[in-house]
């Protein structure tokens, strides 16, 4: 299972971006998991929310967008969705030269964060 | 105030840029990596044993590195092929990733190895995720382990340049359908080479070595499909399928 290094590695990269935004606490990371990225969301979000302690990211929620996976045949022009397990040989003309349009994608789109209210009384960090 | 950053990132973003620096230097060295996975026991030790030992009989200066949870038995087999070998121990981790692969390399990797072997940790699913630079993946699938592998692991499979067949010498006893086999490669990864090999009945001697040398030389002869898109691609939104929504689960 290595749904923990990546979700160490979604953390990494999220306190890197929002740190000098001057985030102290992110409400969300939405993120893309094609069918084909490797990944099997459950395992992620419960590896996401375990790593995310002590973190500018604890308790936030992880928000994943599934894309399917897509093929394109470049001798006949067809394209399908590849389904799972994908068939990446053209289902029309059986033609080898195929692009695939979406499926891979493991990536993270955006990050939400409240900035502090001034009234309430913040958890200073460190 | 609720602030979006709007960041388009490659969750592997840092491990691809290290394999890719890792590419260039070896390329630079005149190393290429070959990268071995497999499941446990389907014989990638003792098929690379056989490769070492006959790329040092042909004077090719090769190396390799095994990957495992624990023990250093698989350095103590490939070492009897006489070429340098070193085991790294991933306490547990499940797969190797090109810094870890870098930091072993400091150090140890003779100068003039033209290919570097490494044999990752036993598992279909994690380390196929993890680019380590190398110029040759390779997928080994032993006949015990049944027709339908490519596709319970089609992202291992899909993303190989080369499959290799283990075991063919008990092939009839385990009633191998190889032909059922083939026809699920070519489903997830068209036009990929599939080689039967027998470590005891000495099939497919050399191929293994031949397609590495090959593709130091050249590159790959095959490019699958599935990495014609890499995690990178910053795709519009119409090629987005799939709805936006808090998945349960999205497999079937």
């Amino acid at each position: 299972m290595h749904e923990m290094s990546i979700a160490l590695a979604v953390i990494d990269q999220v306190e890197s971006a929002v740190r000098p935004a001057g985030a102290t606490a992110v409400s969300s990371v939405r993120l893309q998991i094609g069918e084909l990225a490797g990944v099997v969301p459950d395992a992620l979000a419960f590896s996401f929310q375990l790593a995310c302690e002590g973190t500018v990211l604890a308790g936030a929620e992880l928000i994943t967008e599934p894309i399917a996976a897509r093929a394109r045949c470049a001798a006949c022009d067809r394209t399908w969705p590849a389904g799972m397990p994908p068939r990446l040989s053209c289902p029309g003309c059986g033609g080898a030269r195929v692009e695939l349009l979406s499926g891979r994608e493991l990536r993270i789109t955006d990050v939400s964060w409240h900035d502090a209210p001034v009234p309430t009384p913040t958890h200073e960090e460190r | 105030m609720c602030r979006v950053l709007d960041l388009q990132q490659a969750v592997l973003a840092k491990n691809d840029a290290c394999a890719h620096t890792l590419r260039e230097e070896l390329a630079g060295r005149g190393t290429a990596v070959v990268n071995l996975l497999s499941s446990p026991g389907s014989g990638k030790t003792a098929l690379l044993e056989r490769e070492l030992t006959r790329a040092r009989e042909r004077g090719v200066p090769v190396a390799a590195l095994t990957a495992d949870l624990a023990t250093e038995n698989d350095a103590v087999r490939l070492a009897r092929s006489g070429v340098p070998v070193k085991q790294v121990l991933t306490d547990g981790l499940c797969h190797l990733e090109a810094e870890m692969l870098g930091g072993h390399l400091d150090g140890w990797l003779p100068a003039g190895t033209r290919l570097l072997f490494v044999e990752n940790v036993g598992n279909l699913v994690c380390p196929a995720s993890y680019d380590l630079g190398e110029t040759l993946r390779v997928v080994l699938a032993s006949v015990t382990e049944g027709e339908d592998k490519p596709l319970k692991y089609p992202t291992a499979f899909g993303l190989a340049h080369l499959v290799l067949i283990t075991k063919t010498d008990i092939a009839a006893a385990v009633d191998f359908d190889e032909a059922a086999f083939r026809a699920n490669v070519e489903r997830v990864n068209p036009g990929a080479e599939v080689v039967r090999t027998s470590v005891r009945a000495g099939e497919g001697v050399g191929v293994l070595l031949d397609r590495a040398l090959a593709a130091r030389e050249g590159g790959p002869a095959h490019i699958p499909v599935m990495t014609r898109q890499s995690h990178h691609a910053h795709d519009a939104s119409a090629d987005r399928v799939g709805h936006r929504d808090t998945v349960g689960s999205s497999r079937s």
